[in-house]
């Protein structure tokens, strides 16, 4: 693939944002409007079904991906919920879908990746093979990343068999123990759950619960979505479940808990609450005006080490992550 | 703070700090052996206050040398922290000590139904917070992922002193994956004190087969082809028929004698989808032409046919007096063209090399037995580990898999990344450590920042 293009106009900007569908644009703080908008380029480079690895642009849209997998009985759990989200703008966003219960997040899917650093040179990190600890883990670092740590080009990732049946019930109670559900949200009142697997396996689990198109999650002009220890998702539903105009859903078992609202203070409240129960609320939709974190960044000190190290110029979505200390965007360029 | 009786400088001592269960040999200037994270946090800042690196090790089971102390360092030997904290079953997560023994976790919350997954070979011996270290692997780390997806939360004794909890409970801590830069950094960015890890559940059913072969192809055959038909074992291992003999001879596990090549395959999941792989995996054995199919009927045998692989090293003990364990990984569709080279790799050093390794994902580990005594061996051995692990680069594979780089391999790393990808990688280990205190001179080899060789030495006559 070829990644000069995508190096010389990293090199010859002052200030860089890579764009992918823009799905998950509101998630961090706003980037300086000046920065100069780059795209990674997309596409499958390689798929090896008996390897289960593949190796994309991160400009691909998962859905393409997923097509590509999906032809080979595979697939890529990234999850996004708009399936135009490009693999790198998922991966640089961060956030698990929702069959991460049983999936593992994001993190965990990513083998191998090269980024392109300030001064347009194009660094490696990780390996191809699905099993490696040969050197510091850049794959991870990138993930969650959000773009200031230089721009995502191309990704290697895990692939997992496709299930034969993949199957949404509601049901009146989180399924009990010995089930192996992907996914189990509960907003309070109903339970959503997703079975995954050979038929026989599935029917078992969902014998009795209707089947649903598929899981609904809170709508409303103001989206958020917090995390919380696992434990902690019951206290905190109970102190949501008294705001007002709220809407709220929990990955059961994740500590995720999907909210929405069309009035921001009632988001201003469930982000107190989260911090009331040991979370955090990162604005995903709406909101404007409301800071994206809420609270300092936990270990700031060291991400802005971490981030000077491979950002030393700040010439990368200047903004969007709050680190104390951050250089002018550009200072050095 | 840590009292005489819990440091010491004596040479004797210190010696038995030297190295790890690699074949690396350092020098500590002393080893200490803190109680709590509060000691150990001031050890790290007792060992800067001198000058002084610091090294911090577990059991010592590593075989990359990763332990070995150089520069001078205070070794810090974590097997005093070996408590487990707390156990959340609801949550599924434990908070240990470095010092735990990883199947002494295992075993602590074996009635709740639960367990922890990553699972090597030293499981009996090593730490988690060793495990942590290396970002350890194991047979079932096929299905369940290595040591950094079980690690939730790392509280940190950085170089410089301070404590900071990299990572969370919650499942998306904002910012850096600070966790995920830690695990497998091989003590080079701090010292865990304490360590949040996922508990998994045991699985409802599970299948373990045995699956013998008549040559070594035919077996690396259906694990490609296992691994291409949508199966996703929990385990899939491998051994060779020297390796086989050796350890049938040792433990009585049942595995066939007159076997090329042995595969332990295990499927687990619910009821269903288990019979199904099951049959599927074993369809695919018997069209590569094994010789012998057998599912374990009981928990009693399951045991027994993986008492037969986790005690292959000691079985090795019967045949020559030393052996070099390997740890790379290639591709799984390049599995029978790199064990036909390593064979040949052997041959051309006039070496036994046995095979027993995590097939599943392409982890290879050759294992060279030898006589250390006979003059010369040393250097062929040397040799021959170093021209299969250029095989396995060669075939696209990676210079470690679950072992680590240490000093072992730290030489090697060239051959895998630029010089572009190494100035990356110290400058994120520098962020952790701008000092080089933290386990010197491991991981990256000398001349891995840009300019670094350029750089004028200090006192330089210019």
């Amino acid at each position: 693939m070829d990644l000069t293009p995508l190096q010389e106009a990293v090199a010859s900007a002052r200030t860089v944002v890579a764009v992918g569908a823009r799905t998950q644009w509101r998630i961090g703080e706003p980037v300086a409007p000046d920065a100069a908008v780059v795209r990674a380029p997309a596409g499958v480079v390689r798929h090896e079904p008996a390897d289960m690895t593949v190796t994309v642009g991160a400009g691909t849209p998962f859905g393409d991906l997923d097509r590509v997998l999906a032809a080979a009985g595979q697939e890529c759990p990234l999850d996004p919920a708009d399936p135009r989200a490009t693999v790198g703008g998922v991966l640089a966003a961060g956030l698990s879908g929702l069959r991460r219960l049983r999936l593992g997040p994001l993190r965990d899917l990513v083998l191998e990746v090269r980024v392109v650093l300030g001064d347009g040179r194009v660094v490696k990190g990780g390996g191809p093979t699905v099993k490696n600890v040969t050197g510091y883990d850049l794959p991870r670092l990138y993930v969650g990343s959000l773009g200031t740590l230089g721009v995502l080009a191309q990704v290697t990732l895990r692939c997992r068999p496709r299930p034969t049946v993949s199957r949404w019930c509601r049901a009146p109670e989180p399924p009990p123990a010995g089930t192996r559900p992907s996914a189990v949200l509960w907003d309070g009142e109903r339970v959503q759950v997703c079975f995954e697997g050979v038929r026989a396996d599935v029917d078992a689990q969902c014998r009795g619960l209707p089947e649903i198109d598929g899981p609904v999650l809170p709508a409303g002009a103001h989206r958020g979505r917090i995390s919380v220890p696992p434990g902690a998702v019951r206290p905190l539903a109970a102190s949501l479940a008294a705001l007002r105009g709220l809407r709220w859903c929990a990955q059961l078992g994740v500590g995720t808990v999907h909210v929405a609202t069309d009035d921001v203070p009632a988001l201003v409240a469930a982000r107190e609450a989260a911090h009331a129960h040991g979370g955090w609320l990162l604005c995903e939709q709406g909101a404007p005006g409301l800071p994206a974190f809420g609270r300092p960044l936990p270990n700031a000190a060291l991400m802005r080490r971490v981030k000077d190290a491979f950002d030393p110029d700040g010439k990368f979505a200047p903004g969007r992550l709050p680190l104390a200390g951050a250089p002018a965007a550009g200072a050095r360029a | 703070m840590l009292g005489t009786a819990n440091a010491t400088a004596e040479p004797l001592e210190l010696a038995l700090y030297a190295r790890d269960a690699g074949v690396a040999e350092g020098h500590a200037v002393a080893v200490c052996w803190p109680a709590t994270g509060a000691q150990l946090a001031a050890a790290v800042r007792v060992a800067r206050a001198h000058g002084r690196p610091f090294v911090v090790r577990g059991s010592g089971t590593g075989l990359a040398g990763g332990a070995t102390p150089l520069g001078d360092p205070v070794v810090i030997v974590t097997t005093r922290l070996d408590r487990i904290l707390e156990v959340d079953a609801r949550s599924r997560v434990a908070w240990v000590e470095p010092g735990v023994l990883n199947l002494d976790l295992s075993r602590a919350v074996r009635h709740l139904g639960l367990h922890y997954a990553p699972d090597p070979s030293s499981q009996q011996a090593c730490t988690i917070g060793g495990n942590v270290g290396t970002n350890a692997g194991g047979p079932h780390c096929l299905a369940y992922g290595v040591t950094s997806a079980h690690v939730l939360a790392v509280e940190v004794v950085l170089p410089d002193g301070e404590v900071a909890l990299l990572g969370g409970l919650a499942p998306d801590e904002p910012g850096y994956d600070l966790r995920g830069c830690f695990v497998g950094s091989e003590g080079t960015m701090g010292a865990a004190t304490r360590i949040a890890v996922r508990l998994t559940p045991d699985p409802p059913e599970v299948a373990t087969m045995l699956c013998a072969f008549a040559s070594v192809e035919d077996a690396a055959a259906t694990v490609s082809e296992t691994i291409a038909s949508g199966v996703l074992p929990a385990a899939l291992e491998m051994m060779d028929a020297p390796i086989t003999r050796a350890v049938e001879d040792f433990v009585g596990a049942g595995y066939p004698r007159d076997a090329q090549a042995v595969l332990l395959v295990e499927v687990d999941g619910l009821p269903a989808g288990v019979a199904e792989q099951a049959a599927q995996v074993e369809a695919i054995a018997r069209a590569h032409g094994a010789t012998a199919v057998r599912t374990a009927a009981d928990e009693a045998e399951r045991a027994l046919l993986w008492k037969g692989r986790k005690s292959a090293f000691g079985a090795i003990a019967r045949i020559a007096p030393d052996y070099y364990l390997h740890d790379a990984v290639v591709p799984r569709t390049r599995l029978v063209e790199v064990l036909g080279e390593i064979a040949r790799i052997a041959a051309a050093h006039r070496l036994l090399v046995m095979n027993v390794f995590h097939a599943g994902d392409g982890n290879l580990h050759p294992l060279i037995v030898f006589d250390g005594r006979e003059p010369g061996t040393w250097q062929r051995v040397r040799a021959a580990g170093t021209a299969i692990l250029e095989a396995c680069l060669d075939a696209g594979g990676v210079l470690t898999g679950e072992h680590g780089v240490g000093v072992e391999k730290r030489d090697l790393m060239p051959r895998l990344f630029g010089p572009d990808d190494l100035d990356a990688q110290a400058r994120l280990r520098d962020a952790f450590d701008p000092d080089g205190a933290a386990n010197p001179m491991k991981v990256l080899p000398r001349g891995s920042r840009c300019g670094e060789l350029q750089r004028v030495p200090e006192g330089t006559w210019i």
